[in-house]
């Protein structure tokens, strides 16, 4: 019998440490027979603690939402052979939202413990690299690729296969590989979970790689923010090396030397641009540089040099063994396999996603997260973070795959999909990406500099009850502008946000600038507020605690707000125990 | 040179200095460290100390001036010290959307301080990060490590009074 505590970082934020604990200190108190284990995430990040029981026929029972005291009641229904009575256990809705997922990359995520190389191994591991080393050439593993038709996870969706072929064909004995796991977007965490998860995917995903493009050298660059991450990365690297998957002659053949080292990266948006990314491994400030040459040609320290994201690596295994052709039997005829969405935001159930390419946004939001948080309406979803865009209810039933999301003026990006309802203002949701695109710019190339700083004044003005007309086109124009003559893609993109929510939500930025009024009633500049008398005790909360002292009035008697004085601060609304004053 | 706490090692006023050299040593020779050396240098100081990145500029003969270009650079680097307790509050957008401005509102009012400061008790600091990762559990911050998910103005508020008596 085994008992399995999910401790990822969300998994631990939620106290899975303490139920960890409880577990321990419970079955060493009723000296119960149970296996106490370790996982990565499994993605619900909603339901977390989870626990999972595995009973001696192998049969697994998931317990969710434990905390440490029904940690206890866990172990004593387990030992009184009750477990499936237990009050903890997953409802039937959780366990269908889990069936409609398809696991590729996040195949041993939340099932083998990711700091034991033996469960990866049981688990199918390190098979891939043992094929592509004894039984093929470089560029069969770069053709087996091809046929699986994967493209690049980070955003762009560049063929994996051509640029493997770009930097196996360049000329040079020394290349280089080197992972971007800088994921910088806010409100995404796909990459964290698979390292946590399943560091080996990542590790033997680069190993592939490495023999296709000829590289014996890999760097991972991530984020400083994610400790845990670098820790497993750690352990897993440690153990690859013992086994021989890393090091001098892998498996003997005489063929292929290659080690991994990490690079922790420290904190700059624009890193996960790649030729930033490269700046930054060499010591410097993350400044892209102007492309041709490309990395394939000239990128770390000059050399070949391929870049790719952790969930394109995370694939790679799971290619070689089972072949292209298995990977390309799922998803879309120009977008093959799966993708990875951090879902969150306004959303019932938030967590990290797996879907066949192709499933619609709908069937993401709805089907599998459970719609809209408070049973509130839908408003917009934002995808690509801050170099995508907001798409709105008329396209939710959009399929998920590279062509159909850009039509849409969103991107695929690295898989963020941050959800909105009525009560989200979409010209504040703009002004909070471009600003912080603009704080993230690197100042090198004026456009993004100057531009996004601007747009970002023009945004704070429509946004305090000072727009103009004109406001919206000069938005417009200088957002075309900066697409199109920045150096990089943090530029290229950043304009994005604002274009998509000025193609869909015009009448908004409309009623900011003519009206004087935010209808998701978020600017608060733009709101009054009032006391409604019927609801009003007079206990006098809001006058005391009023910093403006803009509230008169005595106990037991209607209070009321001078609206010359009043400064819009929301704590009248925030202390009232009534309801009584409202917000218009 | 006792008077300064060098012990003769160098001209410049810097504590710690046979650490600061354990560190130096460490990448030694392996170019492109840069990054790397001020990441070890913040965690033996919890900031870059002036006189510890003039000392780093000495020794591996990298122009100041690109030392302060860089540790300026990246946001994990801070040139100020900092508080006892180090309050991360996320800002990324699924906090935003579900209103992780009111409870910096919240903070900055219960520590009198503004973002990126310090309380003049010398306890808290404030600092804005772009993302924690804990989505789902939005809006969070985190404290000393700890993190504490669906906040609102008033569980932020009360947090920090906690830590705040647990300090008395």
């Amino acid at each position: 019998m085994k008992l399995i505590v999910g401790q990822g970082s969300c998994g631990v934020a939620a106290g899975a440490v303490k139920v960890y604990k409880a577990l321990e200190e419970e079955i060493k108190n009723s000296s119960a027979d149970i296996e106490l284990g370790t996982t990565g995430c499994i993605g619900s990040c909603y339901l977390e603690p989870i626990v999972d029981f595995i009973d001696d026929a192998g049969e697994k029972t998931t317990f969710v939402t434990v905390d440490g005291e029904k940690a206890k009641e866990i172990v004593k229904d387990i030992v009184a052979g009750k477990a499936k009575e237990n009050e903890c256990i997953i409802g039937d809705e959780d366990v269908e939202a889990m069936a409609k997922q398809k696991r590729i990359s996040l195949r041993n995520c939340g099932i083998i413990n990711p700091e034991n190389i033996d469960e990866y191994i049981e688990a199918g591991g390190y098979k891939a690299i043992e094929r592509c080393i004894k039984e093929m050439t470089p560029e069969e593993v770069i053709e087996e690729v091809k046929v699986s038709g994967l493209r690049g996870r980070g955003g762009a969706g560049f063929p994996t296969w051509f640029k493997f072929n770009a930097a196996r064909q360049s000329p040079g004995d020394v290349k280089y590989l080197v992972c971007n796991a800088d994921e910088g977007d806010p409100g995404a965490f796909m990459d964290r979970s698979i390292i946590e998860g399943d560091p080996h995917a990542l590790i033997e995903g680069m190993i592939v790689a490495g023999y296709a493009i000829g590289a014996s050298e890999g760097i991972i660059y991530v984020r400083a923010e994610y400790p845990l991450a670098i820790k497993r990365l750690n352990i897993a690297m440690a153990q690859a090396r013992e086994k021989g998957y890393l090091g001098a002659d892998l498996f003997g053949e005489g063929k292929f030397n290659f080690d991994l080292r990490i690079k922790a990266g420290a904190g700059a948006f624009v890193c996960g641009e790649e030729t930033a990314l490269l700046e930054s491994l060499e010591g410097n400030r993350g400044m892209p540089r102007p492309k041709p040459p490309f990395p394939a040609q000239k990128g770390y320290w000059g050399k070949p040099t391929n870049i790719n994201n952790v969930e394109t690596f995370a694939n790679i295994p799971f290619i070689l063994a089972n072949g292209g052709e298995a990977f390309a039997a799922v998803g879309t005829e120009d977008s093959k396999g799966t993708k990875l969405f951090a879902l969150a935001g306004k959303i019932k159930k938030g967590g990290l996603v797996e879907v066949p390419m192709g499933m619609t946004i709908r069937e993401i939001i709805f089907g599998i997260g459970g719609g809209i948080a408070n049973d509130k309406k839908f408003k917009a979803v934002q995808m690509g973070g801050p170099s995508g865009g907001c798409i709105p209810a008329e396209f939710l039933d959009t399929p998920i795959d590279y062509k159909s999301i850009q039509e849409t003026g969103a991107i695929m990006g690295s898989g963020g999909m941050v959800v909105m309802d009525e009560t989200t203002c979409m010209v504040d949701m703009a002004k909070f990406f471009l600003d912080f695109t603009c704080k993230e710019s690197c100042g090198k190339c004026t456009p993004c500099r100057e531009g996004t700083k601007r747009m970002l004044e023009m945004l704070e003005r429509i946004t305090e009850g000072k727009g103009e007309p004109g406001d919206i086109e000069k938005l417009i124009d200088l957002g075309e502008f900066i697409k199109t003559t920045s150096l990089c893609g943090l530029g290229q993109t950043a304009p994005n946000p604002v274009l998509t929510t000025i193609k869909y939500f015009r009448d908004e930025y409309e009623a900011h600038i003519n009206d004087k009024k935010c209808p998701a009633k978020q600017c608060k500049e733009l709101l009054t507020y009032t006391i409604d008398p019927e609801k009003c005790t007079g206990c006098t909360i809001c006058a005391r605690n009023c910093p403006a002292s803009a509230i008169t009035g005595t106990l037991k008697e209607t209070h009321k707000i001078n609206q010359d004085l009043c400064i819009k601060c929301g704590k009248c609304y925030e202390v009232c125990r009534f309801g009584a004053v409202a917000v218009e | 040179m006792a008077c300064c706490g060098c012990n003769g090692k160098g001209n410049v006023a810097v504590k710690d200095v046979d650490k600061l050299d354990e560190i130096l040593s460490k990448y030694e020779g392996i170019k492109g460290s840069l990054i790397s050396i001020l990441q070890d240098v913040q965690g033996l100081y919890e900031y870059l100390p002036e006189e510890a990145l003039n000392y780093v500029s000495e020794k591996t003969g990298i122009q100041r001036a690109k030392i302060y270009g860089v540790a300026t650079f990246y946001t994990q680097f801070r040139l100020d010290p900092v508080g006892k307790h180090v309050i991360l509050l996320c800002q990324g957008t699924a906090c935003h959307v579900n209103g992780a401005k009111a409870i910096e509102e919240a903070i900055c009012e219960e520590l009198g301080i503004s973002e990126g400061e310090t309380t003049e008790d010398g306890l808290f600091t404030l600092t804005n990060v772009a993302c924690l990762g804990c989505c789902s559990l939005s809006p969070v911050m985190m404290i000393d490590g700890e993190v504490f998910g669906k906040l609102t103005p008033k569980k932020a508020r009360e947090i920090l009074k906690e830590v705040k008596a647990s300090e008395e």
